[in-house]
């Protein structure tokens, strides 16, 4: 099953790849993986997309939590959460499909932020099936580039995942 | 008090109360050997290779519950270290490595003798840092230690870039003695629900096991275990790390089990109704093939290290918690109880555990003409009257050390269990003798083990450490030959040492005793005459039968009611 984990982890040189390699050396999956400072730059806070079966899960969870630097770590796939994603992506925009381009964007309440004569980017946030489904509404042949951050989450609800 | 860096390290190191570091000098630690060039506190033991500074501040660790330290140079001197650590690491040992690193302004530069040494350890320690300021350097090597020695010990490294060390830039010194982390907090006591589930379970068991494993000793929880088997009288078998943790002498112990157990524990194993792991982590030569470990039994584990629960062996109770304060804990609820386990049960579960002991699993061929490894180790707890320390290097010999020479105290068996590391036994033994001068401290090895760490002889010599070497010579990297005579139709590919040395020049060479044993006749007279040379190295080359293979033996991948026994059993 698909989970995703979020990490509260000192913010220190090597936490990253302490957390990427326990994930190759103990042969984890490891779908994506986001990270970056929290309001506290003390901390960062990771967002890993993982699958297994429960007891691997289990295992993921326990070996995460025994790295130094974690702080706190939450499956929110255990509880109600919110997922996102941002994705940018770069598309041939030209003469009648400039328009179809301009029209599915507003369909996915998506962005154009850059446009030239010959192309779009268009930023677009969501949960990771929504970003699937803008690729497949573009028209064939027109994605000249796709950048997705990897999905982030939190937990509804006051409760935060803080110290 | 304003200190430099290298100063910073050594007096830290006086702080934590360290008696000996392990190492070997090199450019990127010489302001810190300058600094312990100028104190007498803290003793700096040269070894030959930095694999031995790593193994040495092991055994010490091992034989005394105190932390191991050893300090190497950047590039070849921690690589060499590696296979110390990674030692360490498998079993839980707790140490501290020093290393050095080239300047901060060079690091990523490909710089002489640089190597991501952080890196390059990231999966084999408990955690490692880098030190790019002085101003960290201090707290730093406080967390190294504090983190090697909690929890579930383990090696933690800290590498030290050269210009940190600077003898020029001198800073206030403050040696944090409490420390507290808030990402770092071990169990310190077990959940008192799943405690109270497993007394229960337990009392409720008719065929119970105890199988305990190296946890138990380094959660000096010996005694508690001790405790326990006399308030309830089950049965108890150990893993090779648990060795000595229950007396071995003791009729309730049923030996070690697993791979090379005997065949009353592992058939204890595969019927057992209760099984309470303490402090063991259910390792693949000790489970056998999974679906098949202990099929009617009811699993309590008893581990400090959530991450060990679980991870091979689905378990039904598990605590999370230090060993020694859980069964203090379950102590007091076993004497709240009024009744015992069931007297009727466990008195038939002793009647078939005896027939099981009644196969003799351990029997030898007592009339060989040849020297029979077993009869060497026997002979050696009869001469040494089974007050040793002994380390030991890994294979066949290591075996046979753990089936005949039994053990009754804890931390007196040292040797590499996890990872398997040939060399070990040696250097370990100098840890061991260094922690213990009066102690009488042997090293059990093979004649392809003692080669890979022979030049620490040269260190046993410097600083007069008086270890016996009991070496199995049997010409052969024995358990490889062993796996190749049953699983590789005798196909004996590179198992044999083609070319030994004269293991008695050699340790003449070294300065030290050097003994070659042949008959069997013989070899309690040597052993004595060489245990008699209380301030002495000696080596004793015991030369023995080839052929002969340790068993009982479960293949991998098969149950533990499937052991393969001795051909010779009828003889004996």
């Amino acid at each position: 099953m698909r989970h995703i984990i979020s990490v509260l982890l000192e913010n220190e040189a090597g936490a990253l790849s302490r957390v990427s390699g326990l994930f190759s050396a103990r042969g984890y999956n490891i779908e994506s993986l986001t990270v970056a400072p929290t309001d506290d730059p003390t901390l960062s806070r990771m967002t890993l997309v993982t699958t297994g079966s429960e007891e691997i899960i289990e295992q993921i969870k326990k070996q995460l939590n025994k790295l130094v630097d974690t702080v706190k770590l939450l499956d929110l796939t255990e509880g109600r959460h919110i997922e996102r994603e941002m994705m940018l992506i770069k598309v041939r925009a030209v003469k009648e499909g400039r328009e179809e381009l301009k029209r599915l964007t507003d369909i996915f309440r998506a962005k154009i932020i850059d446009v030239t004569e010959t192309s779009y980017v268009v930023e677009l946030t969501g949960t990771s099936q929504k970003l699937d489904a803008f690729i497949q509404a573009v028209p064939e042949g027109l994605v000249v580039e796709v950048v997705r951050s990897g999905p982030t989450g939190i937990a509804r609800g006051e409760k935060g995942l803080t110290l | 008090m304003e200190l430099s860096g290298a100063e910073i390290i050594v007096q830290a190191l006086i702080d934590e109360g360290v008696e000996y570091v392990f190492g070997y000098p090199g450019g990127a630690v010489l302001h810190t050997y300058d600094a312990l060039f100028k104190q007498d506190k803290v003793k700096h033991i040269l070894v030959r290779h930095e694999q031995a500074a790593t193994h040495g501040a092991d055994g010490y660790a091992r034989a005394t519950g105190r932390c191991g330290v050893a300090l190497v140079t950047s590039g070849p001197g921690a690589t060499n270290a590696v296979t110390g650590i990674a030692t360490a690491f498998m079993d839980s040992i707790p140490m501290v490595i020093l290393s050095g690193q080239v300047p901060t302004p060079v690091i990523g530069s490909d710089a002489f003798q640089e190597v991501d040494t952080v890196g390059i350890t990231r999966p084999c320690v408990k955690h490692n840092y880098l030190v790019k300021d002085v101003h960290d350097l201090a707290l730093t090597i406080r967390k190294a230690f504090y983190i090697a020695m909690s929890g579930r010990p383990g090696p933690v490294l800290v590498d030290i870039p050269k210009d940190v060390t600077d003898p020029k830039i001198k800073i206030p010194y403050h040696y944090p003695k409490d420390i507290k982390m808030r990402s770092y907090s071990p169990a310190l006591k077990g959940h008192p629900g799943q405690i109270k589930k497993a007394v229960d379970v337990l009392l409720q068991a008719k065929r119970p096991v105890l199988y305990t494993g190296g946890g138990v000793i380094l959660g000096e929880a010996s005694q508690a275990l001790r405790d326990l088997v006399e308030k309830t009288g089950f049965p108890i078998t150990s893993t090779l790390m648990g060795l000595g943790a229950f007396p071995m002498t003791d009729p309730r112990f049923l030996g070690m089990l697993g791979m090379h157990g005997t065949y009353e524990a592992n058939m204890a194993m595969h019927e057992t109704d209760v099984l309470f792991a303490i402090g063991a982590r259910f390792d693949d030569r000790v489970t056998g093939k999974i679906e098949q470990f202990c099929p009617h039994a009811t699993i309590i584990h008893l581990d400090v290290d959530p991450s060990s629960i679980s991870k091979n062996v689905r378990v039904d109770i598990p605590i999370v918690g230090p060993v020694g304060s859980v069964l203090a804990d379950m102590a007091r609820l076993l004497k709240e109880h009024k009744q015992g386990p069931d007297p009727v049960a466990l008195a038939e579960w002793w009647r078939q555990i005896e027939e099981w002991r009644g196969v003799k699993c351990l029997a030898y061929d007592r009339h060989s003409p040849l020297i029979k490894p077993q009869f060497a180790v026997e002979t050696l707890y009869k001469v040494t009257e089974g007050g040793l320390y002994l380390t030991s290097d890994v294979g066949q010999h290591q075996m046979f050390a753990a089936q005949f020479y039994p053990f009754d105290e804890p931390r007196r068996w040292i040797n590499s269990g996890g990872l398997g590391t040939m060399g070990f036994g040696l250097p370990a033994a100098m840890g061991v003798q260094l922690a213990f001068p009066d102690a009488t401290v042997a090293c059990v090895s093979g004649e392809a083990s003692i080669l890979m760490c022979i030049q620490e002889m040269a260190t046993c010599k410097q600083y007069d450490l008086p270890i016996k070497v009991i070496l199995l010579n049997n010409g052969y990297m024995g358990m490889v030959r062993q796996w190749q005579e049953f699983f590789y139709e005798s196909r004996y590919s590179h198992s044999y040492v083609d070319a030994l040395p004269d293991f008695v020049k050699l340790s003449e060479s070294f300065g030290h005793v050097g003994m070659r044993v042949e008959q069997p006749g013989d070899l309690e007279g040597a052993m004595r005459e060489a245990f008699a040379m209380k301030d002495r190295f000696v080596f004793m080359d015991i030369v023995v039968d080839p052929a002969e293979n340790v068993y009982p033996m479960i293949e991998a991948g098969k149950g533990h009611h499937e052991m393969h026994l001795s051909p010779e059993r009828e003889l004996a």
